[in-house]
């Protein structure tokens, strides 16, 4: 290394300097997904050790509606295509482009939530509730913790569009679009998880010994 | 627009209150970090006297049973969350900036949030005392106990809300520390080229991203028990109390590594500086580290071997956790083989770093002896592993962090502490230490068991709790000569100079205090022990270095602006998390206050995001978008 005797080695690199040459905040985005990961994990754990556990009804079995979530998670999975396409359109500066392909990647999420909206009360009107049985505690809790993750995504989304509506989106602002999409895709993937896990094989799930993670015996349950 | 752009301009002042307030420097963050988690080190210190004094002699009436539960889980959990992790984090925030040659971390509003939110949980958790709720249910607050039925006081809440709140700051600090030391190292510093301080928050702060998720979802869980009538872990339901203790242990046990971590790096520091010698088997330490922080995943059912999990969880979870011995083990003969040979200089901060070589054995070998489950049985929940907790969390994590404090404090201030008082300071902590928690190990072998509030004498317990209640005060005494050299340092402790220990370290090649702008120009590292290569070369050559690099005009250096939104956005999480103390007797809405909580954080992050960017772009920060 060449430098002057006596004195302290240094160097000059503009300010966008980076040591892996990623941008901070895509890297933290990145960071802060593997975090979410544990949590959604863990939910997720929590509701699988309690398949199958609830005491009283109603089962998945009886109210768990298989065809109609296949249409919200159909539009949830299209509305990461709609994100895709909002960014290629940021890149190239394609202003009509941004705002449409925006639009309706929140269209569809908020699709999504109105399903999973009609879904909850659904279920409230055929009698399950968050403290009824252990089924409504752990499907509350986890999807509705996934849908305010999705709500989250679409006031970040929205309050992007208004931007791009304001004509400040441009490929300057790349970055900003594609970090959004990336929380919005990471959501998504959450959700095959969890539509995989509670409707194509939970669903069926009916009283204390159907589909268990755990023989019953081992608990020493209250009968 | 007037108005708005009154409300959009970053706070300029840069001293006085408000400044400390609005500040993003890492610095001054890692000082409010610092002092702040001295303080509550001080009261949960005085809360383990409380303990000792009520069991100094057999039949004590000294405190209630109910104050006694109290005194035990806020100690705990005051000293883990309140003292060592923030204490850690004061290092990680003045320190790994300058180890690696940045001027500031890479989000320096998110830093500012992180204290803020770091401080709001401790008083969220410590405002019990105040309303007279206080948690008592030991500080992993196990299921069913702390469930309404048998809690059916707050202390749980404020517990379980506070933990949640504090567990945003840190998760905010940790990917700050990520991203900093991925992405900000200057240039020539390459992964192995990183001093084993940096690597160690490196692991730490990763074991932070992935812990903490799990505690939180523990966290909200209780929380729903209590609020809304869930059942996760409320057996009338059908629910499962192992289910808490699995989720709070598989965030726990690296919670244990994530104490640890941080002062091993301080004592990788210390040990060659004061050895005059590099750290012998760098990459074996920085491996070991990394397995440390991988394998404290597989381990945490050690906690639970007495639960009834079956002989092959119990087999598997033996196997784990003597494995992990191995490379702490490797550590231990590393600092050992750094010293062999070496000149070393018994100064402060060495002597705290060759304690906590020395306590961590003995905690390290009683960990061993209850990695067996077998062994474990006889030993769970009593005084033995009172004894090994403190041996590798005092002996350990507190002993490192005080070497940590004598070994920069120089760089922090400018002022060398008193090396009497220091020495003082060491023997009465390393005695008092010993005398404390060293008759433990007997009081558990002789079935004493954890938590009681007291014991009759004809268990034959009496002297050895004495004697433990009376190590107390010497420890106290050692803590006493810490603030007294503080003091006098800060007043008139004789001036540092930039390089006090000859260390390798790049922070000791800048001035002492460090200048707002940390380097005027961005070093380039020329290897491990960078200083010690640049130095060693100089002299070689006839131009030796005496100096620290050259002050310039601040003005011509840009940092990020201050900013007052990290304090509102903190005051938000807080709201949040205190509203569901707050019931309401209404048909939908039980908790209205979060709400508001919510709407405050949402006006703190846009503020944030919208907050004008500094006027000329800058190295490094998130600013410059």
């Amino acid at each position: 290394m060449a430098y002057a005797s006596g004195q302290l080695p240094t160097t000059d690199v503009d300010h966008t300097y980076t040591t892996t040459g990623l941008n901070h905040r895509k890297l933290l985005m990145w960071t802060f997904l593997s975090s979410d990961c544990l949590f959604f994990g863990a939910l997720i754990a929590t509701y699988m050790v309690y398949r199958g556990q609830s005491l009283v009804g109603p089962y998945p079995i009886d109210i768990i509606d298989i065809p109609l979530t296949t249409i919200s998670t159909f539009v949830l999975l299209c509305s990461s295509f709609a994100m895709v396409q909002a960014l290629a359109a940021t890149n190239r500066n394609d202003q009509r482009g941004i705002q449409l392909w925006l639009l309706a990647t929140i269209l569809m999420g908020a699709t999504f939530i109105g399903f999973q909206i009609y879904e909850f009360n659904a279920f409230r009107m055929e009698g399950l509730k968050i403290d009824t049985n252990l089924f409504g505690t752990t499907f509350f809790t986890l999807t509705g913790f996934h849908g305010a993750h999705v709500t989250l995504g679409l006031v970040w989304l929205t309050i992007l569009l208004i931007m791009g509506r304001k004509g400040k989106l441009g490929p300057a602002q790349s970055l900003d679009v594609e970090i959004a999409g990336l929380y919005w895709h990471f959501v998504d993937i959450v959700w095959i998880v969890i539509f995989t896990l509670l409707y194509l094989i939970g669903g069926f799930d009916a009283g204390p010994t159907a589909g268990l993670l755990i023989e019953p015996s081992l608990l020493s349950l209250p009968t | 627009m007037a108005t708005a752009t009154n409300v959009m301009a970053r706070p300029a002042s840069a001293s006085g209150l408000w400044s400390w307030i609005t500040t993003v420097d890492h610095k001054r963050i890692g000082i409010l970090y610092g002092v702040t988690a001295f303080l509550f080190f001080l009261l949960a210190g005085i809360e383990a006297g409380v303990i000792r004094m009520q069991l100094a002699v057999p039949d004590n009436t000294l405190v209630s049973p109910d104050v006694f539960n109290q005194m035990f889980t806020m100690h705990a959990t005051a000293m883990i969350f309140m003292a060592i992790m923030p204490m850690s984090s004061a290092f990680f925030n003045f320190i790994i900036p300058l180890a690696i040659g940045a001027r500031d971390v890479a989000f320096p509003r998110l830093n500012a949030f992180s204290y803020w939110t770091f401080l709001f949980g401790a008083l969220l958790i410590h405002f019990s005392f105040v309303v007279q709720q206080v948690p008592d249910a030991g500080w992993f607050s196990y299921a069913n106990l702390s469930e309404k039925p048998f809690s059916s006081g707050q202390g749980i809440d404020f517990w379980a809300l506070g933990l949640q709140v504090l567990g945003v700051a840190s998760l905010a600090a940790a990917f700050n520390f990520v991203v900093t030391i991925i992405n900000m190292r200057a240039p020539g510093m390459s992964l192995m080229r990183m001093p084993l301080f940096v690597w160690m928050t490196l692991v730490t702060s990763i074991l932070l991203v992935l812990a903490f998720p799990v505690i939180t979802v523990g966290l909200i869980e209780l929380t729903m028990d209590r609020a809304f009538g869930t059942s996760f872990f409320n057996t009338a339901g059908g629910g499962d109390p192992i289910l808490w203790q699995h989720l709070f242990w598989i965030f726990g046990h690296p919670e244990v590594y994530i104490l640890i971590l941080p002062p091993m790096g301080i004592v990788s520091e210390i040990i060659p500086t004061f050895s005059k010698k590099p750290l012998f088997g760098y990459p074996v330490m920085v491996f070991s580290g990394i397995v440390i922080g991988i394998m404290g995943w597989a381990v945490w059912s050690h906690h639970m071997f007495t639960v009834g999990l079956g002989p092959v969880a119990n087999s598997v979870f033996t196997i784990t956790t003597m494995l992990i011995a191995v490379p702490t083990g490797v550590k231990i003969f590393n600092w050992i083989g750094t010293m062999w040979g070496g000149s070393i200089e018994f100064k402060t901060p060495m002597l705290f770093a060759i304690g906590f070589v020395a306590l961590f054995i003995v905690g390290g070998l009683s960990g061993v002896s209850h990695a067996v489950s077998p062994s474990d049985a006889q030993q769970q929940d009593t005084y033995y592993i009172v004894a090994h907790i403190h041996y590798v969390l005092f002996g350990g994590s507190i002993f490192g962090l005080f070497a940590g404090i004598y070994y920069w404090f120089p760089k922090i201030t400018g002022r060398l502490m008193h090396e009497g008082l220091g020495k003082l300071n060491f023997w009465l902590m390393f005695v008092g230490m010993n005398i404390t928690f060293f008759p433990m190990h007997f009081l558990g072998l002789n079935g004493m068991p954890r938590r009681i509030y007291t014991y009759s004498s004809d268990f034959g317990w009496d002297w050895l709790n004495l004697v433990a209640s009376a190590g107390y005060f010497v420890l106290f005494a050692g803590i006493v000569a810490f603030l007294v050299n503080f003091f006098i340092t800060v007043k008139n402790g004789k001036l540092a100079g930039h390089d006090p220990w000859d260390a390798p370290g790049l922070e000791w090649t800048i001035a002492s205090p460090p200048p707002v702008y940390n380097f005027a120009k961005v070093p380039q590292v020329v290897g491990l022990d960078h200083y010690w290569l640049v130095k060693r070369r100089a002299a070689a050559e006839g131009h030796p270095i005496t100096e620290a690099e050259a002050y310039v005009d601040p003005e011509t250096i840009h940092m990020p602006s201050p900013s007052y939104w990290p304090i509102v956005t903190a005051f938000g999480v807080l709201v949040l998390a205190a509203g569901f103390l707050i019931e309401f007797p209404w048909p939908y809405i039980k908790f209205p206050v979060p709400i508001i909580g919510g709407i405050i954080s949402f006006i703190g992050v846009l503020g944030w995001s919208f907050e004008p960017a500094a006027p000329e772009a800058h190295h490094g920060s998130e600013d410059h978008h």
